[in-house]
């Protein structure tokens, strides 16, 4: 008999679209401990997890819990047997309270009725037993994302969940929030519970686990005792090789100011105030990175700076012009460059080739589209050139985007912003949920774009990718500048980290260097 | 004009605005459940025909009001089943799945009335029971009042009935906490267990359910007789209603009182020899215009604060 | 790689395949004579040249109504008022055609030209609307088509009618009006000849031009299409505009193609049969032409089959309700689909690993 509490083996998943996401993948836990789950974006924890929980039915392999073998059918059956699961994205519905959401499925009832008042007494039990402080009657939709993880945890724990994953948890905190979680996982495995962590970020990695399991492209590398191997060892673990991904930077050579941000402020149908007064300038030749935990004002901002969004108060000006009166059209013929944040609900249309979705910013140049005829051997020499250019792997510019995988459609996206010349590029996550060998191709190619003289503005919650791409960073809390840094050196994650709560701010004087006035 | 407004302000004009409200409070219900539940119906109406024919052909051939009712709910509710099952099952398209039962009752229902009453037109010869009517005691005996408030077919109390009914439903029970988080957001009501197939399937047949009272009305209370689409666009009127009542319960029955007016309106005016062909469309014409006021509304409200 | 392709065409095959069993099976139901009333269902409308004329006359106002949902469908838009556009075109077409004096083909030319432009102005209503504020274009164009039989039944009533027939219907139309017929021994006109011409031309702007690229990416993601600097209001009101002019030069063809009169008493009924049509073909106006001599061949076999044996024709509604369902069920045949894809799988491994 084993020693363990879980154990699945041999686990393979094919996906509808033909993806092979797990093969033959083995992974085990033993009671009381936290194990990592590490691997790069795409090579398959998320979906073995989605497996354990029952929210995936594998193509082959046995799940063995507690000795027993056992086949979740769903996620019920999988919570009845003691596991939980924080997703990612988070599994919360916002107009429902926090207590309304902790007793979803499992009301009290109060004859017909659901006992409201039992849901919140209940609530404030939980969240004191595990120290995870919320407010049972705040509606979710106003919590910060901090709390709002909090939420979902109390969220497993009042289903009995014995084994507790949390997939990516930290990729939404800030550096000190994270070791606040780390406290609270610890204070979960002192009263017994198992725990796996899903990660690719290799220090915390190396910090918080007792035992590590590292997957490479849908399959195990290994289990080891987190004690025995080195974080150099992990990394080289998941590539499977030693790639070079350090980049190249020359020193900067700042043109003029291209994209100007003055006095900028929005109220929201609720009159809650989501930007308070934003002032900064990116000049050509700059990246300017703007870090900051989520829900902070970025997306505001860059719904205005896009036109998505109207200009409420003050104004944004490209090359000297504003762009207040503009529409998203003439926004593009500024030659602006747009990588939005989630490539699925607005950089792409699914059911479309590469070629066409390589070509809709430029529809309306002379050069692919004539007399309302599209060009369809110019169409497709550009394709073909940024098909190999950015090494994307397809079956032909006429196949489906979404039959590619994650990085490859985002490498679609990132060539047609950077490529027809543009004068801005407004960056948003660029290489979210891509694997390295593509963040590295789509950081390459902004850096390429800076030395062109481009201005690109770069908005990441991923500190590493703010710090390696960066000229100049500004940091946003609740709406507002509060730190601007003009150069990069000596910076970390953590100082970065104490801007990104709050803790500390710059003086005006120092913020308003921001502005990047041309002299 | 003056005799119009003679017209509107009698007490028989009131009355009649609570029997041409009965379908259409039964169908928001119905269309308000199904949607915040995140499955759409849209085939109010092909359901409603359904039941209505239903519930002609069988009260005629039991001679029994109450069977033919039962079973214009249980056909309204069986054909609900089957758009639920090719929505949730087969993942058919809930709005194409829509289209389908709307044709299928339109078709349907002329190809068995032909078959039962050799005729594409009107089931006169068969003759359907109509459900009671109840006079309220006491009330009843009040001057105009009585007049407007009691007398009812026994469904017009019951379509009240089911706006409470619903109201509770959503708001206080689990079943309604259900609802309300898959419509939402489905995942999250799945991450906690909470099979969301099952739950959008009640939600579907609770749709079918209201369409079918609201078509046996049509057939056994508000006539004798069924007729080939005789519902006449009232399951449409009706998402309009639920729509403009912003997926609310008491907002889409307020405005199907609205939309009730302006039908019992057009048929006040064509009592009075308006041209009928005109007239017909003033319901019609009423929704197109709310929905216009209420889009634009909405509309410059999200532009405001944007 | 195109198994999607062809996947696709198999639950289409399968959907007419099994829309043809269930007609079987209420023809045997409801007949005297089951296995005589099968056989005409299925083969006499093939025997000769009547019937396949027939089928073509029935194919021609269907290919019209589906190249017109198509394009709305196509960009993501679920609107049915094809039925009163069909009904309402006919009507101001059939006033040029009545009263005014012009050599033949430019008559029809006129008639034509004032029908698209009153099926536009029909279909602009929820098309504006949708586009501008959002409001539900499905709900406003069934509204629109409840408005224009009531308006348009007002004008056959007190404009059109003829007092000396009996039935509803206009005075005649002027012959110059009429289409010829181009087949002889059926009555097969040549609508059908426009039909195809404007099949051949939504195929060219479809796939060919910048206007057609903007349809397709603005159905498949408006939110992408919006985002790449497309103007997706202007887009949804083009394609009301497009679809509102085929589905109105297709209620006017229908009416100088077959009829010399003004007749029809209510909505015919072409909205919801586009849908249909739309589906089968997948949104492709090639595939509109062919699924629509389907579904005419269909109607034929079904209209013989009520001749002989009392099979009500509104049998044909039940069989289009079950293809809609079946062919837009995503989930069907699924079980197949995943082993297909597990076997392509397992090649490909092979491959790279040898």
């Amino acid at each position: 008999m084993s020693n363990y509490i879980l154990e699945m083996n041999n686990i393979s998943k094919i996906y509808g679209n033909g993806v092979v996401a797990n093969s033959n993948v083995s992974f085990n836990l033993k009671k009381g401990e936290i194990h990592s789950l590490v691997g790069e974006n795409g090579s398959g924890k998320t979906t073995l997890m989605k497996i354990l929980f029952g929210m995936e039915a594998p193509s082959r392999g046995e799940i063995i819990l507690n000795g027993k073998q056992v086949q979740f059918s769903d996620s019920k059956e999988a919570i009845k047997n003691g596991i939980g699961m924080v997703h990612q994205h988070f599994m919360l519905v916002e107009s429902f309270s926090v207590a309304q959401n902790i007793v979803l499925g499992m009301e009290m009832k109060k004859r017909l009725f659901v006992n409201e008042e039992k849901s919140i007494q209940f609530t404030e039990a939980l969240s004191k037993k595990y120290n995870l402080i919320v407010d049972p009657k705040e509606i979710t939709k106003k919590l910060p994302v901090g709390v709002k993880q909090k939420v979902e945890i109390l969220k497993a724990l009042a289903r009995g969940a014995e084994i507790l994953i949390l997939d990516e948890p930290t990729a939404v905190l800030a550096p000190q929030e994270t070791e606040q979680l780390f406290k609270e996982l610890m204070h979960l495995k002192a009263q017994g519970h198992t725990i796996v962590f899903i990660s690719h970020k290799i220090p915390e990695i190396k910090l918080i686990s007792d035992r590590i399991t590292v997957i490479r492209s849908g399959k195990t590398v290994g289990t080891y005792n987190a004690s025995d191997v080195s974080e150099k060892e992990i990394s080289n673990f998941i590539m499977g090789c030693e790639m070079d991904i350090s980049i190249k930077k020359n020193a900067h050579h700042y043109s003029t100011n291209k994209i100007s941000v003055d006095h900028i402020t929005y109220k929201d149908q609720e009159q809650v105030q989501l930007l308070k007064e934003i002032n900064f300038g990116v000049k050509g030749g700059m990246i300017f990175g703007i870090a900051g935990v989520q829900g902070n004002g970025q997306v505001e901002l860059i719904d205005m700076l896009t036109r998505r969004m109207p200009i409420q108060n003050g104004d944004i000006s490209f090359n000297g012009q504003t762009i207040k009166e503009d529409t998203i059209a003439q926004i593009r013929k500024r030659e602006v460059g747009y990588i939005p944040e989630d490539r699925l609900d607005q950089g792409v249309a699914v059911k479309e080739s590469i070629s066409d979705n390589m070509i809709s910013n430029q529809i309306y140049s002379e050069d692919f589209c004539k007399h309302g005829l599209l060009n369809f051997k110019k169409i497709s020499a550009f394709v073909n050139r940024n098909i190999s250019d950015y090494e994307i792997r397809c079956m032909g510019q006429t196949q489906p985007i979404g039959m590619l995988s994650g990085g490859n459609m985002q490498k679609v996206v990132v060539a047609r912003e950077c490529e027809n010349n543009p004068q801005i590029l407004i960056a948003e996550q660029p290489t979210r949920g891509v694997d390295i060998g593509a963040a590295h191709i789509i950081h390459k190619k902004i850096i390429e774009l800076r030395d062109q003289g481009c201005a690109v503005l770069l908005v990441s919650a991923d500190l590493n990718e703010i710090l390696k791409l960066s000229d100049v960073i500004a940091v946003m809390y609740e709406g507002e500048i509060v730190a601007y840094y003009d150069h990069t050196e000596g910076l970390n994650e953590e100082q970065l980290g104490i801007h990104m709560l709050g803790i500390e701010r710059h003086t005006p004087e120092q913020i308003a260097k921001a502005v990047n006035r041309d002299e | 004009m003056k005799s119009l407004l003679d017209l509107i302000s009698t007490s028989d004009f009131i009355y009649s605005i609570f029997r041409v409200t009965t379908p259409l409070l039964f169908a928001s219900m119905g269309a308000v459940v199904s949607d915040v539940a995140g499955v759409p119906n849209i085939s109010l109406e092909g359901l409603m025909l359904i039941a209505a024919f239903s519930g002609m052909f069988f009260s005629y051939l039991s001679q029994s009001a109450l069977i033919g009712l039962i079973m214009a709910l249980v056909m309204a509710v069986a054909f609900s089943g089957l758009l639920a099952f090719f929505t949730l099952h087969y993942k058919t398209n809930i709005i194409l799945g829509g289209i389908a039962i709307n044709s299928l009752a339109s078709g349907g229902t002329i190809f068995f009335l032909y078959l039962v009453a050799h005729d594409k037109g009107t089931s006169i010869s068969l003759a359907s029971k109509v459900l009671p009517t109840i006079n309220i005691p006491i009330i009843q005996d009040l001057p105009i009042v009585g007049h407007i408030i009691s007398g009812h077919n026994i469904l017009t109390y019951l379509s009240l009935l089911a706006v409470l009914f619903t109201y509770y439903l959503l708001k206080k029970t689990a079943l309604g906490f259900h609802i309300r988080a898959v419509g939402e957001k489905k995942e999250a009501a799945e991450s906690v267990g909470i099979n969301v197939t099952k739950i959008q399937a009640i939600a579907i047949l609770f749709s079918g359910l209201m369409c079918g009272f609201g078509g046996a009305f049509m057939s056994m209370g508000y006539v004798s007789w069924f007729s080939r689409d005789m519902i006449s666009g009232r399951g449409w009127i009706a998402l309009a209603a639920e729509s403009m009542g912003r997926q609310t319960v008491l907002g889409s029955a307020l405005t199907s009182f609205l939309f009730g007016i302006a039908d019992a309106l057009s048929n006040a005016l064509a009592s009075m020899g308006y041209s009928s062909d005109l007239v017909k469309t003033i319901p019609y014409f009423a929704t197109l215009i709310g929905i216009t006021i209420f889009s634009v509304r909405i509309y410059r409200k999200s532009k405001k604060i944007a | 790689m195109n198994r999607e392709k062809s996947f696709n065409i198999i639950r289409t095959l399968f959907s007419m395949v099994a829309a043809i069993l269930v007609a079987f099976i209420i023809i045997v139901m409801v007949s005297k004579n089951p296995f005589e009333s099968i056989q005409i269902f299925l083969l006499k409308p093939l025997t000769s040249k009547r019937y396949i004329g027939n089928i073509i006359e029935a194919a021609i106002p269907l290919i019209f109504s589906g190249l017109s949902i198509s394009l709305l469908f196509r960009t993501g838009l679920f609107n049915l008022g094809g039925e009163g556009v069909f009904y309402f075109s006919g009507i101001i077409g059939s006033i040029l055609a009545i009263w005014l004096k012009l050599p033949p083909i430019l008559l029809p030319l006129a008639c034509f030209t004032a029908s698209a432009i009153a099926g536009t102005a029909v279909m602009l209503v929820p098309g504006i609307l949708r586009a501008k504020y959002n409001a539900n274009e499905m709900v406003t164009s069934l509204m629109m088509n409840s408005i224009v039989l009531g308006i348009g039944s007002y004008i056959l009533n007190n404009i059109l009618r003829d007092p000396s027939v009996a039935n509803l219907v206009s005075y005649k139309y002027n012959s110059d009006a009429l289409l010829p017929v181009i087949l002889k021994g059926t009555r097969v006109h040549a609508g059908f000849l426009i039909a195809l011409l404007c099949a051949a031309l939504v195929y060219v702007y479809i796939y060919k031009t910048r206007s057609g690229y903007e349809i397709r990416v603005t159905g498949t993601n408006p939110k992408f299409a919006q985002y790449s600097g497309i103007n997706v209001t202007k887009v949804i009101i083009m394609v009301h505009v497009l679809a509102g002019a085929i589905a109105g030069v297709g209620g006017m063809v229908e009416c100088l193609g077959l009829h010399r009169r003004f007749e029809w008493t209510g909505l015919p009924g072409y909205g919801f049969d586009g849908c249909m049509i739309a589906m089968l073909a997948n949104n492709n106006p090639f595939g509109v032409v062919g699924a629509s001599l389907f579904v005419g061949y269909l109607r034929v076999g079904a209209d013989l089959v009520n001749r002989s044996a009392d099979v009500p024709t509104e049998m044909i509604a039940i069989l289009q309700s079950l293809i809609i369902l079946l062919i837009s069920a995503e989930k069907l045949l699924k079980k197949y689909r995943q082993r297909w894809i597990e076997k392509d799988v397992k090649e490909v491994n092979h491959e790279v690993a040898s």
